[in-house]
């Protein structure tokens, strides 16, 4: 199948960018979204000229790498799934597809769709841990957790911090990323101790890094490949509350 | 050189308490006045670099990755080792020490081995206090699951994301650290080279992957912690960008390469679907419990798997190995599907794949409960092949998957560079020839939160280790080689992209140093890898510039690096004229097509010293002494 392409490009940070349009034939239905792109570079390579410039890595859906907005949605068609899982079958013979970097204030344009998201580790650093040091734990049993406790705790911690929540969000807000972190530790009997303390110190992180607000729309719920739960905005709001009165 | 393990005497359980007792100490004070270098921030890394910042060392981390939650380790899926014995069936230290050097065919080093089991168990305890979401059972107790054909149920998991989990939980606390000042990330970086001054390893110098620029940084210590090479195959289960090129500088530098040819082959991987495949996608091998491997009985049997009868089919790893089934060793399993597939009985329409097959697993527990079990693995293989795996069986094919060898390190885990350490996937230490499921993030932490700790502090207490500046000449000669070595790529302008190259290298390597090696193979390998070596140098097309952020070049550094790496790779599986673990002289089986090892002969380590791109390599052999576990023939039959 042939399918034309409307690709960003940006030399550099703070450079002016513009849509591009590429032809990608030789298109199998069984290739990823990903390898779709490798083989237009692998021309555009040939030719002489720039590829577009984009992350990848594990190309399996966990490592938060990749990501690109596909036709105006944050990891595209799939729900579910990140850029890297969509394969070229979702697309029919002839489509024309937009491809965008995740746009935000707090993620700049390092070139084409590559964008920095090191925002994130700064708000991690901020609390998003339990200060323990190593050697001091005591054996892995002698505290039993309710599997249903467990389980939430898993449900939350399995955001891969790819930012399609920020992309997909008209404010730009990092409240499911965040949220998610203080959720897993939150409820967690380790995390406890420190989470008047860790949840302040996110959210100023996060606001410092210049997020927007939260307005409740729930487009980032919407877009995450992981289906992080939106209630955990409302957790973070509650524990925030909690927290500085 | 003599290659000294620098293994404690004394009876196999207290060497480590000996060695940490041997150890030099640094004083909290003094701690400040060293600086650490920390290459990677997989398992092995972040959690070194948590460890020796929380000790109050001054630790500069580096990684290409954007973030360190990135690295390769994120993906890891089934779980963790550890000898808790908390399902009191009769696990313990000694007996995952003995599992280890079994299924490592007997050629790792024992007392490392030891020591690797007996950390296995502060590990967990680590990690729960991190947070780190385990699966648990309704008592609220951890649960365990046996895996990779283990009699015992030890390992750890957080459903199908154990890398991810266990990787957030060492980022997290080394993320705490960097908060407090301890440790300082350096992100988008890549290692080109060690610096070497007076013998000892003094920091390295690497490119900032978003502005071009080569940077300097001195250091007392470096540890490399840069994952393994399995992507010099082209094709892997392992994250795309992972690479040899630190291990392979480092190699250049002086640091001896131990065990090449030691490669995992991962027998369920989802098969290749054609040209522009990019990467291979592990289906996690606890499918191996409820799924049945078969093919049809006779050659070019095109039918659809329903359509063929039960007696039409063969069952073949049952019908080879009825003790252990469809659960042999990954090794095992992976030459069987081969051997199945060039008999012209595999599935697919390359024939390049075997079933695994759950209507009758369906057929007993229901639906349901294997959805619950599985349901995000076959949505997974869904996702990919489009094909329903509750109606059609999967379809598999062995792939690469892991790297046992590495660069060479002593008990202490440094390398012949003095002051120079390697951790996790990137050294050869604990797996020997073949690596047991669940154990590569068990080596990774214990490396990093319970042994570099402690020896890495000995080598700065007890060595003299004048000041260096970034400014000595040591820098700036390898800083010019590097950028030499940019300069020269960019400049050949020809017509074969890197990509090319690297699915080049991959086939030869796979081919020949793959799951069925032989001595005429081999021979032919290391030469047409000259051949390819000198045709990049001549031919290959490079876009772009050094002076920004240019994948392009990162990536033909890389594969540069494989065209050199690729030749010791063969020529160890060459050296080395036995069967064992994961490398298969076709030369040496047993009359029923089993790998036959030759410990007279081949109990060894070898460790390649570089001599030099083109020139032979030198071969030291680090002789493997077994006082604890006699060596004999694995048997799965
Ligand atoms: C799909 C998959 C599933 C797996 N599942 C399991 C499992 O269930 N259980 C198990 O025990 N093992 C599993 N493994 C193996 C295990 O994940 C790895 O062996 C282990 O995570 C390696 O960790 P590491 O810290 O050594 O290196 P990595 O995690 O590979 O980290 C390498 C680091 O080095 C950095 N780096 C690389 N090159 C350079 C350079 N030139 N300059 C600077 N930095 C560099 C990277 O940025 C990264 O931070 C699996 C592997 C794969 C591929
Ligand atoms: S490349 Fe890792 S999530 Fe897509």
């Amino acid at each position: 199948m042939v399918v034309k392409l409307k690709v960003w490009r940006q030399a550099g940070p703070g450079q002016p960018g513009k849509l591009v349009d590429y032809v990608a034939d030789k298109v199998h239905p069984d290739m990823s979204f990903l390898e779709m792109l490798d083989v237009v570079n692998e021309g555009l390579i040939r030719k002489g000229d720039d590829p577009i410039a984009f992350d990848s890595d594990c190309r399996e859906g966990i490592c938060g790498s990749c990501g690109v907005v596909i036709d105006g949605i944050p990891h595209g068609p799939d729900k579910g799934a990140t850029t890297c899982q969509v394969h070229m079958r979702r697309f029919k013979n002839g489509d024309t597809i937009t491809i965008e970097p995740f746009r935000a204030r707090a993620f700049p344009v390092l070139k084409d769709l590559v964008v920095n998201r090191s925002a994130f580790d700064r708000i991690i650093a901020a609390g998003g841990y339990v200060s323990m040091n190593v050697g001091g734990a005591p054996d892995a049993n002698s505290l039993p957790i309710a599997k249903a406790m467990a389980d939430q705790a898993m449900d939350s911690a399995q955001c891969i911090g790819c930012g399609a929540c920020v992309a997909a969000c008209k404010n730009a807000a990092a409240h499911l990323f965040t949220s998610a972190k203080i959720s897993h530790l939150g409820v967690l009997p380790q995390g406890e101790p420190e989470r008047d303390r860790r949840v302040v110190r996110m959210v100023e992180q996060m606001d410092r890094e210049g997020f927007g607000s939260c307005s409740n729309e729930g487009e980032c719920e919407a877009v995450c490949p992981k289906k992080i739960s939106i209630s955990n905005i409302a957790r973070m709001n509650r524990d925030f509350l909690r927290a500085i009165v | 050189m003599i290659l000294d393990s620098k293994t404690p005497s004394g009876p196999i359980g207290d060497k480590w308490d000996r060695r940490k007792f041997e150890n030099k100490l640094v004083s909290p004070a003094n701690r400040r006045k060293f600086q650490v270098i920390v290459v990677g921030t997989g398992l092995a890394g972040a959690s070194a670099a948590a460890s020796l910042g929380e000790l109050g060392y001054p630790v500069k981390v580096f990684g290409i990755h954007e973030s360190p939650r990135r690295a390769h380790s994120i993906a890891a899926q089934g779980g963790i080792n550890a000898a808790k014995n908390y399902r009191n069936d009769g696990d313990s230290v000694y007996r995952l020490f003995y599992d280890t050097i079994k299924g490592g065919d007997y050629r790792a080093r024992e007392a490392n081995v030891y020591r690797l089991a007996q950390v296995s168990v502060n590990i967990i305890d680590q990690c729960v206090a991190q947070g780190v979401p385990f699966a648990r059972e309704y008592g609220g107790l951890l649960d365990n699951r046996s895996f990779g054909g283990a009699q015992v149920s030890r390992t750890f998991y957080a459903r199908g994301q154990t890398g991810q989990q266990l990787l957030l939980g060492a980022y997290q606390s080394m993320m705490r650290q960097v908060n407090a000042g301890t440790v300082t990330l350096h992100q988008r970086r890549e290692m080109l080279d060690l610096v070497v001054v007076d013998g000892h390893a003094r920091g390295i110098v690497c490119r900032n992957l978003v502005t071009g620029e080569l940077e300097s940084h001195e250091a007392d210590a470096v540890l490399l912690c840069t994952g393994g090479y399995g992507t010099v195959f082209y094709l892997s289960t392992n994250a795309v960008n992972s690479n040899v090129t630190a291990a392979w500088r480092a190699h250049k530098r002086g640091a001896y390469f131990a065990n090449p040819c030691f490669t995992q082959i991962h027998p369920t991987c989802i098969p290749v679907s054609g040209d522009h495949q990019s990467k291979l996608t592990l289906m996690s091998e606890s499918l191996r419990n409820d799924g049945r491997v078969w093919v049809p009985k006779s050659q070019g049997d095109r039918r659809p798997p329903a359509q063929i009868p039960d007696a039409d089919r063969d069952y073949y790893l049952e019908r080879r190995y009825p003790a252990f089934g469809n659960l042999v060793p990954r090794d095992v399993a992976s030459r069987a599907a081969k051997a199945v597939c060039d008999e012209g009985r595999g599935a697919g329409d390359s024939g390049l794949s075997v079933y695994l097959d759950f209507a009758d697993a369906i057929k007993r527990n229901g639906e349901d409960t294997i959805k619950a079990r599985y349901g995000n693995l076959f949505d997974m293989y869904a996702r990919i092949t489009d094909e329903n795996p509750y109606q059609v069986p999967m379809r598999i094919y062995p792939a690469v998957h892991y790297t046992m060898g590495g660069l060479w390190v002593d008990y202490n885990l440094q390398s012949t560079v003095p002051g120079l350490f390697v951790l996790g996937e990137a050294n050869f230490s604990d797996h020997g020839a073949n690596r047991l499921g669940a154990s590569a993030l068990m080596q990774g932490l214990a490396d990093g939160y319970f042994v570099a700790p402690y020896t890495v502090a000995n080598y700065l207490g007890g060595t003299n280790l004048p000041p260096v500046k970034a400014s000595h000449d040591a820098f700036g000669a390898a800083k010019a080689d590097a950028q030499g070595r940019i300069d020269k790529v960019l400049q050949v302008k020809g017509t074969r992209t890197v990509r090319e190259f690297h699915r080049a290298i991959g086939a030869i390597c796979w081919d020949h140093v793959g799951m069925a090696r032989t001595e005429a193979g081999l021979a032919g390998a290391i030469s047409q890898i000259r051949t390819l070596r000198e045709e990049f140098w001549l031919d290959v097309i490079v876009p772009g510039d050094a002076n920004n952020l240019n994948p392009g070049l990162d990536y033909a550094g890389r594969v540069a690096d494989y065209m050199e790496f690729a030749e010791v790779l063969a020529l160890d599986a060459l050296e080395r004229r036995e069967s064992c673990g994961g490398h298969f002289r076709e030369e040496s089986q047993t009359p029923d097509g089993e790998a036959l090892r030759k410990d007279d002969e081949y109990s060894y380590v070898s460790a390649w010293e570089f001599k030099g791109v083109g020139a032979p390599p030198e071969l030291h052999k680090e002789p493997l002494i077994f006082e604890e576990v006699h060596p004999t023939q694995r048997s799965y039959k």
